[in-house]
């Protein structure tokens, strides 16, 4: 890798190494501004016949070549720098999540301590966690061992104990591990990495457990006391050992490694670190979501009230999923949850057997508006899911002592709530084949709101292209570039959406409204269950003023008025007067005529 | 092991299939190439470290953990039998001694002064593989297994569930059309690899596993009766380990629906013949399905297609089959591919491609929703 002048780099080359597409787009400076300009892709060629990475990479590379008229790879089949005139790249960086991305088994002592804050680290650093295995997991000894030896993950996390605590039951830990001689998933000829970031007395005595079988790393204790997480260097070992062992031995990475001028990032990793980047730089809360075929990660970056320090989570559900776990969305969603978004009759049967027909040939698309319905019904539930595993991870420190006073005597708060407030969400970001390829962005915006149920004035966009993993990783290497790429090419934004917490009577009054600028300037009254779309331009902006009724809550209370400026976008503005949280009609009849008239208003399906 | 998928089904009466069997570990390969294997011989064979049974000997004698090597009457490395005795306290004045008699056998794998836990390792698990494929080794993998190629009549199915099984190909239906229903499944039929022609109800499943037939081969089956006979609703499609008494195979998807008619008469003219069937499907990165292999006699090789499997292109003429609603199931050949995008009813922009059906109607589909039936 090269030494980067950040204010000598004009052209910029970025890939995603996925598990089917390899994406690569191509940054220029122009006119004094960074912007992405040209993009290509080819099937990644991980898996026989090619069995090298670089071949999908120097496809796609060359896709974008063709279509910028810049010779990008050179005649020896390599990429071409420094730029000069037509010719080649300033840097190049590239993603990877091909082979199924990094896959880890963590370990800690305490479930909800130790262990969940391991977990949060392996899935901060764009691991897919396979099982948490604690001390308290309700599993025997010998059933964690065994469970140990089926797994075949990438690499393991071992963590447990405070420091200057008791070192007992984080020995105890390694000593479940260590016998169970766990076996890597790629090739049998290199050792399993180990990474030991628990109670720093105790590491003495994990590296005598375990012998020469592993690679044992030790790092310092991911929860030093028990009430801070240091999850930094033990996220930093996985990237390293995700590219010193996993990357090395999947089928052409060495090649790619020496290719890169940044360290290569799994995914998920990169598309946390931008959020995470434009949550410090701009000072909101944001939440992302990218749901594909066969997962569906969320990223949050949530600053909670008392604290200065932004909290970043991610979480992967691994079975939700638009194709290859659509089942699997169906099952645990149930059918009759996913047919409340339905506005027409479906015979139960067929669907069953249509939805095992798009898991065993996941890369059919809805030809009829039916199929397409159904399946944004779907993805409604999907979303719906993995932001309640997600909430329900994204939490404070458990375990912490709270000092409490006199005024708390009645208060419930204790530790382990979540740090995911709707209320305080700024900006919400979609990513995905079901949400950025929806026929109309009105469907993107109304599955994004039913699903994550917004409150109070957030901005919806979508990644255009699923640009963000590319960012992520620029923005380690040169952050002006990655940001300004980011406002504007990266995000299409849908618009902004009103939503007001709290319930009422349907039809009874939720909020008035009046809006101003951008073209618009417009009042009225929303009752109860309804939903209103106000055309506002990308670019454009209006001044919103609420006056909620008793009850209602737009941030600043129940029933005070709230003000503030809006951004417009493809979709506008959407006035929301279901409450929150969102309660569709029981009644099979009301719900479907619910769900019509909000059809009607956001102009879902024009066709019908 | 299944086949990797190319884009479409492979249904061919010959092709030359070589098939790749591995141990998980590192072991011992017992045939040499060139060597003739029938599809039940172990090809290779190797033993993986028993399981492990942990025992804290500190808590099971109320010692502090320090305290346990000094009354070890066992050592690292020893071997022990149910009943022996492992430790023993020091007690008081020589009275009042405990003692933990081991419950398990196995060796002694590791004893810790930290924590006062015991690892004793059980007896090593055998691990064999079958060849699973009649034929010829043609490649030795040193210390992991062979390669073993022959000529097969081939036969992918969409999706399966269970593992590998062997047995004689049994014709259940007269025609492609007719669905397989419990009363076509006959008490001779056991360890059979029965074919059926449109759906597979739940009941001809149950027979099947009553009768003891080895797998069951039909166009299609109900969701609802997978869920039957599985007890739980199929979440994604990872199989082959589920152990139900029986392999299912279906050709073409979920649904009352004919298996295809090219399929149906290759089956039937392999009646009989010995097969080999795999279950196993992974719809993920790198696709299996399941499959069927009937090992071709050389007396039956004359005249008939051979040579390295290549995936069709999609072009005018090539057969299709329509994957998707609202023509699913539907058979038949590529009409024209227009180049340019075109409006769907669900109102995206898609390539889409021409077929004529077997109606000889002609139908507009997605690329997506349409795939190639390999030859």
């Amino acid at each position: 890798m090269s030494q980067i002048d950040p204010d000598k780099i004009e052209v910029i080359l970025a890939t995603d190494c996925g598990s089917t597409t390899t994406k690569a787009i191509l940054i220029e400076k122009v006119d004094g501004e960074y912007r992405q300009t040209y993009r290509g892709e080819a099937p990644t060629t991980v898996e026989e016949p090619a069995a090298d990475v670089t071949v999908g990479v120097v496809n796609a590379v060359t896709e974008v070549g063709e279509l910028a008229g810049r010779r990008l790879i050179d005649d020896n089949g390599n990429i071409l720098r420094p730029s000069n005139g037509k010719d080649g790249c300033d840097i190049y960086i590239s993603t990877s999540s091909a082979g199924g991305g990094l896959q880890m088994m963590v370990a800690g002592v305490v479930r909800e301590m130790t262990a969940a804050s391991a977990k949060r680290a392996a899935l901060g650093a764009g691991a897919i966690v396979m099982d948490v295995i604690a001390s308290n997991d309700k599993r025997l000894p010998h059933e964690q061992i065994q469970r140990i030896r089926e797994l075949r993950p990438d690499m393991i996390l071992i963590s447990g104990g405070t420091d200057g605590g008791t070192t007992t039951h984080v020995v105890q830990i390694a000593e479940l591990v260590a016998p169970a001689k766990p076996q890597p998933r790629f090739g049998g000829a290199f050792r399993m990495p180990v990474i030991y970031a628990g109670n720093a007395d105790a590491a003495s005595l994990v590296e005598d457990v375990f012998d020469d079988s592993v690679e044992l790393s030790v790092v310092p204790n991911l929860r030093p006391v028990l009430e801070r997480e240091n999850l930094g260097p033990a996220r930093d070992a996985i990237h390293d050992l995700f590219l010193e062992h996993v990357m090395a031995h999947a089928p052409g990475y060495e090649k790619l490694i020496e290719w890169t001028d940044a360290p290569i990032m799994p995914t998920p990793g990169a598309v946390g670190n931008i959020l995470q980047t434009i949550a410090r730089r701009q000072g909101i809360n944001a939440v992302g979501v990218d749901i594909g075929g066969a997962t569906t990660d969320v990223f949050s970056v949530f600053t909670a009230p008392e604290s200065e320090e932004p909290a970043f989570n991610r979480t992967v559900s691994a079975n939700l999923g638009m194709s290859y776990s659509i089942s699997n969305v169906c099952a645990e969603a149930t059918l009759p949850s996913i047919l409340r978004w339905v506005h027409f009759d479906m015979d139960e049967r067929e669907l069953r057997n249509r939805v095992k027909n798009k898991m065993i040939r996941p890369t059919t698309i809805p030809q009829t508006l039916e199929a397409l319905v159904f399946e944004q019904a779907v993805a409604r539930e999907a979303l719906r899911l993995a932001y309640d595993q997600h909430k329900a991870f994204a939490t404070t420190l458990k375990g912490v002592q709270q000092q409490r006073t006199v005024g708390d005597t009645f208060s419930q708060e204790s530790s382990g709530q979540t740090i995911v407030d709707n209320m305080r969400l700024d900006l919400l970001v979609a990513s995905g084949g079901v949400l950025s390829h929806a026929p109309r962005m009105e469907q993107t915006a109304a599955m994004l709101i039913d699903a994550f149920q917004p409150e109070g004035i957030t901005t919806l966009a979508k990644d255009s292209i699923f640009m963000m993993p590319h960012l992520g990783v620029l923005a380690q290497v040169h952050d002006q570039a990655a940001m300004e790429v980011f406002e504007r090419d990266c995000l299409v934004y849908l618009g902004t959406c009103v939503a007001a917490k709290g319930t009422g009577k349907l039809g009874k009054p939720c909020f008035q409204y009046k809006v101003d600028g951008g073209g618009l300037n417009e009042a009225g009254e929303l009752n109860v269950g309804e939903m209103k779309r106000l055309p506002l331009d990308a670019g454009q902006s209006a001044h919103i003023s609420i006056e909620p009724a008793i009850g209602f809550d737009f941030g600043a209370g129940p029933g005070k008025p709230v003000e503030q400026n809006v951004r417009g976008g493809t979709v506008g503005l959407i006035l929301d007067a279901r409450g929150r949280p969102l309660i569709l009609p029981v009644s099979a009849s009301d719900c479907r005529a619910a769900v019509t008239s909000w059809i009607e208003a956001l102009e879902l399906y024009p066709q019908t | 092991m299944a086949h990797a998928y190319a884009p479409g089904l492979t249904v061919t009466p010959r092709i030359r299939h070589r098939c790749r069997r591995v141990l998980p570990i590192a072991g011992k390969v017992l045939v040499a190439k060139g060597d003739q294997v029938a599809a039940r011989d172990v090809v290779a064979e190797t033993f993986m470290p028993g399981d492990v049974m942990p025992v804290n000997l500190a808590n099971a004698l109320s010692l502090p953990p320090a305290d346990v090597p000094e009354c070890l009457l066992k050592a690292e490395g020893d071997r022990i039998e149910v009943g022996d005795a492992i430790a023993q306290t020091k007690g008081m004045f020589g009275w009042f001694k405990s003692e933990y008699k081991s419950k398990v056998a196995g060796t002694i794998e590791s004893i810790s002064n930290v924590t006062g836990q015991m690892i004793v390792r059980g007896e090593p698990l055998p691990v064999q593989v079958q060849a699973y494929l009649t034929g010829e080794v043609a490649e030795v993998v040193p210390n992991e297994g062979v390669v073993i190629e022959s000529d097969v009549t081939f036969i992918q199915g969409i999706f399966g569930i269970g593992d590998e099984t062997f047995g004689p190909i049994r014709m259940a239906c007269a025609s492609q059309d007719d669905s397989l229903t419990a009363e076509r499944i006959t008490a001779d039929m056991k360890d059979a690899i029965v074919i059926g022609g449109a759906r597979m109800t739940g009941d001809a499943v149950r027979k099947a596993i009553e009768v003891g037939a080895a797998a069951v081969v039909a166009g299609g089956m109900d969701d609802q009766d997978l869920r039957e006979i599985l007890g739980y609703d199929l979440g994604v499609a990872i199989t082959g380990s589920e152990r139900l008494g029986v392999t299912l195979i279906i050709t073409e998807g979920f649904g009352e629906i004919a298996m295809a008619k090219r399929t149906f008469d290759l089956f039937a003219s392999r009646a009989g013949d010995e097969a080999a069937v795999n279950g196993a499907t992974q719809i993920r990165a790198g696709v299996m399905r399941p499959e069927i292999l009937v090992p071709c006699t050389k007396a039956a090789s004359s005249g008939e297609q051979s040579g390295k499997h290549t995936p069709g292109l999609l072009d005018v003429g090539a057969p299709v089959r329509i994957i998707r609603d609202p023509y699913f199931g539907m058979i038949g050949s590529v009409a024209g591919l227009p180049s340019e995008l075109t409006v769907l009813g669900s109102g995206s922009k898609a390539r889409v491609l021409d077929v004529t059906v077997e109606s000889g109607d002609v139908v507009t589909v997605p690329r997506a929703n349409v795939e190639i039936i390999e030859e």
